[in-house]
């Protein structure tokens, strides 16, 4: 009999794409035998702005990156800039900075999660971790007053200082999250289903993850021990104990497990800086026009979904003459054209969710 | 009591008696029941059509920590009619490349099976609109004709995710009809009957679920995959294929497909009743009210399954249906029939 392959428009409207992402599927029936993944539907040109704002200017941009976690994008950009002027943050800053970003990240994770689960088809699955998400959310709010637009980090500090009502409601948050990763581990891990879908689905070795340029939890779930907290810390990173979870054969299933071990592990870091929160203030003595010398800096912490890179240069004006990115989202997705092949449709759509990639980070 | 157990018969029968007096000939008075009984279908298809899609949808808010519907009405149970009344005034979006009558066609028969399944169920005794001696192979006949009103939405949307849906449909049905049937063959081999009323006669003493386990399993796996739902959503699946058969439905017509999922769901619920929990036996209230009883806690249970489960991926379904579901199935009508067998003969040698 003859058969002919046929071309399938996969988004970008489309619910599993996360957004705007365009996959053009060459399918054999249910098989896909190619695949050509188009970007830039969310373009915005957030790097060209950035060059006609003033440095302090340019923070609220950054929240528009990985729209999930504008706090480490914040982190990141700041950080950069304090290197480049070479400023001293206060303790207290680095501590709410530390604190701030690893909510983040189990915000983030959480909607990883979720999305992931539910595009698998277990749409209940998605509001458990939403439910942490939001109470996160509602921390973010009593100190920026901003549920994902944050624009709290500064260059030399945070805006304000922590709210009142943020430490009982951080304390209510740090006594109720174990029992929803207990109960969540109950629902999904052992799920026939679930590993039938996952395991061994889009397999990324070691090597391919490292040439692709994969970082974040997608690097690890491969087996790389790669995160920049701990290889090349930034901030106070270095006081705190916590492990980098790691998979074995970095298939769909072990994107999830590195996920949910890694919110884990983030836990255990908000712990340990929540005991050891200093008193003092929350801003160095930056001068009121930032003006940092000419000269360029590169600067990497480790955002949700990988490492951010970020690349400021300086012509001594108070606006930056370039600034750019590294996006990880930008380069997780890279390795999908390959990956899709041979799979079925389903199974793409089960590895799109499993990179947990935002669309706002790969269009900037 | 007793008066309340049989109030539906009754009316029939005053009916009938009516139409009789205001000299009505024998044919016309039948005729005029087909009309009867066939109304009543349809009432009981809309309503639990209507109930239900409300009711699955307060459970998943249940479930899902969240209060469901909850605005219009009391705990806002008039927002499915909200619902169907929107849908029924919205414009209806026809595919310029869609082979319009088919297109058209599709939801209308997604019917049919449906309201013929719903004639030999038997609510209470005797609360059957046609009682059929081979009620059980009438109930496999037509429920396996739902695959062709899926098929045709499917080709007539002239959409790539909609026919992609439709194959799935198609393989995904006729797959399952194989255990769902030799499921019930084993209550069957039992009662020796295929009479729907006598097979819950026969469970007076004790319900076919406890003599059948394994075989009540297979159906409820298999029902929810001839059902199309979760896990075996794969005609529609959402994350997939957008809505896969429904892509191209929009408005009345789409209403339509949805009603239609949950009376098949009802029937699917109704048939498990009857075959396996006692149908309408039970102790204190009237038959008609157990039967809707038991409908509603096994309707509930695969509403449960629904929101709880992902979906499973083509491959995995056919080689689960033929691999592991038929051959269980099989070795079951075996067992039964070596239990069967022994039951019969063997109390003899005692």
């Amino acid at each position: 009999m003859k058969t002919q392959t046929y071309t399938v428009n996969f988004g970008p409207q489309h619910p599993s794409t996360h957004g705007v992402l365009r996959v053009v599927l060459e399918l054999d029936g249910e098989t896909c035998v190619g695949s050509k993944t188009h970007v830039g539907y969310l373009h915005r040109g957030i790097e060209k702005l950035m060059e006609d704002r003033t440095y302090p200017q340019v923070i609220p941009y950054t929240d528009r990156l990985d729209y999930l976690a504008g706090i480490s994008n914040n982190l990141a950009y700041v950080q950069t800039v304090e290197k480049l002027m070479k400023i001293e943050v206060p303790e207290r800053a680095e501590y709410i900075r530390v604190i701030l970003a690893e909510l983040m990240r189990i915000a983030s994770h959480m909607v990883g999660i979720g999305i992931y689960i539910m595009d698998l088809g277990a749409v209940s699955a998605v509001f458990y971790p939403f439910i942490e998400r939001e109470k996160i959310l509602d921390l973010m709010c009593h100190i920026t007053g901003a549920r994902m637009t944050f624009n709290y980090m500064r260059i030399g500090g945070v805006a304000q200082d922590l709210h009142p009502d943020f430490i009982p409601a951080l304390d209510k948050f740090i006594a109720d999250f174990p029992r929803f990763i207990e109960d969540y581990h109950k629902l999904v891990d052992d799920n026939e289903i679930f590993k039938a879908r996952t395991k061994n689905i889009g397999v990324v070795c070691a090597e391919k993850a490292m040439d692709y340029g994969l970082t974040g939890p997608n690097l690890r779930a491969s087996g790389v021990k790669h995160d920049t907290r701990v290889i090349n810390p930034y901030s106070i990173y270095d006081r705190f104990d916590f492990e980098i979870p790691v998979g074995e054969t970095g298939d769909c299933y072990d994107r999830y497990v590195v996920r949910m071990r890694e919110v884990e592990e983030s836990f255990k870091i908000i712990k340990q800086a929540y005991k050891d929160l200093p008193e003092g203030p929350v801003m160095a003595k930056v001068p009121k026009l930032i003006k940092p010398p000419q000269g360029d800096v590169y600067h990497q912490t480790e955002n949700p979904k990988g490492v951010l890179g970020c690349y400021v240069v300086s012509d001594g004006s108070p606006k930056p003459y370039r600034v750019h990115f590294r996006r990880p989202s930008f380069n997780n997705i890279s390795i999908f054209d390959e990956l899709f092949i041979g799979h079925k449709v389903a199974d793409v759509v089960a590895i799109l969710a499993s990179f947990d990639f935002v669309l706002g980070e790969v269009d900037a | 009591m007793e008066f309340l157990n049989n109030i539906f018969v009754y009316i029939a029968q005053w009916i009938r008696e009516t139409l009789a007096t205001l000299g009505f000939t024998p044919v016309w008075v039948e005729v005029s029941m087909a009309v009867v009984y066939l109304v009543a279908i349809l009432g009981v298809c809309t309503l639990a059509a209507l109930f239900y899609v409300l009711w699955e949808r307060k459970l998943a808010g249940y479930i899902q920590y969240r209060p469901g519907p909850n605005r219009l009405g009391p705990n806002g149970w008039f927002q499915t009619i909200a619902d169907a009344i929107k849908l029924l005034t919205k414009e209806d979006v026809v595919p310029s490349e869609a082979d319009k009558i088919v297109h058209l066609m599709a939801p209308v028969f997604i019917f049919v099976p449906t309201v013929l399944a719903l004639a030999v169920i038997p609510f209470g005794k005797g609360m059957a609109a046609v009682d059929l001696n081979l009620g059980v192979f009438y109930l496999i006949a037509v429920t396996s004709l739902s695959t062709i009103p899926i098929f045709m939405g499917g080709w007539g949307s002239n959409n790539k995710y909609s026919l992609l849906g439709a194959m799935r449909a198609v393989a995904q049905m006729v797959s399952y009809e194989i255990p769902l049937v030799f499921s019930l063959l084993g209550v069957v081999l039992i009662t020796g009957t295929l009479q729907l009323q006598g097979i819950v006669e026969a469970q007076s003493q004790v319900w076919f679920v406890l003599l059948q386990p394994i075989a009540f399993l297979i159906y409820i796996i298999a029902a929810t995959a001839e059902t199309n739902r979760a896990p075996f959503d794969l005609p529609e699946g959402e994350s997939e294929l957008t809505a896969g058969i429904y892509t191209e439905y929009s408005g009345m017509k789409w209403a339509l497909f949805f009603l239609a999922e949950y009376c098949n769901l009802f029937i699917v619920s109704a048939m498990g009743v009857t075959m396996f929990l006692g149908g309408w036996q039970g102790p204190f209230l009237p038959g008609w009210v157990w039967f809707l009883i038991k409908t509603h806690l096994l309707f509930s249970f695969f509403i449960w399954i629904r929101w709880t489960f992902p979906r499973i991926r083509v491959d995995q379904l056919m080689h689960f249906g033929w691999k592991f579901l038929v051959p269980l199935s099989l070795a079951n009508i075996f067992l039964t029939g070596i239990g069967v067998y022994i039951y019969k003969n063997g109390l003899g040698w005692w």
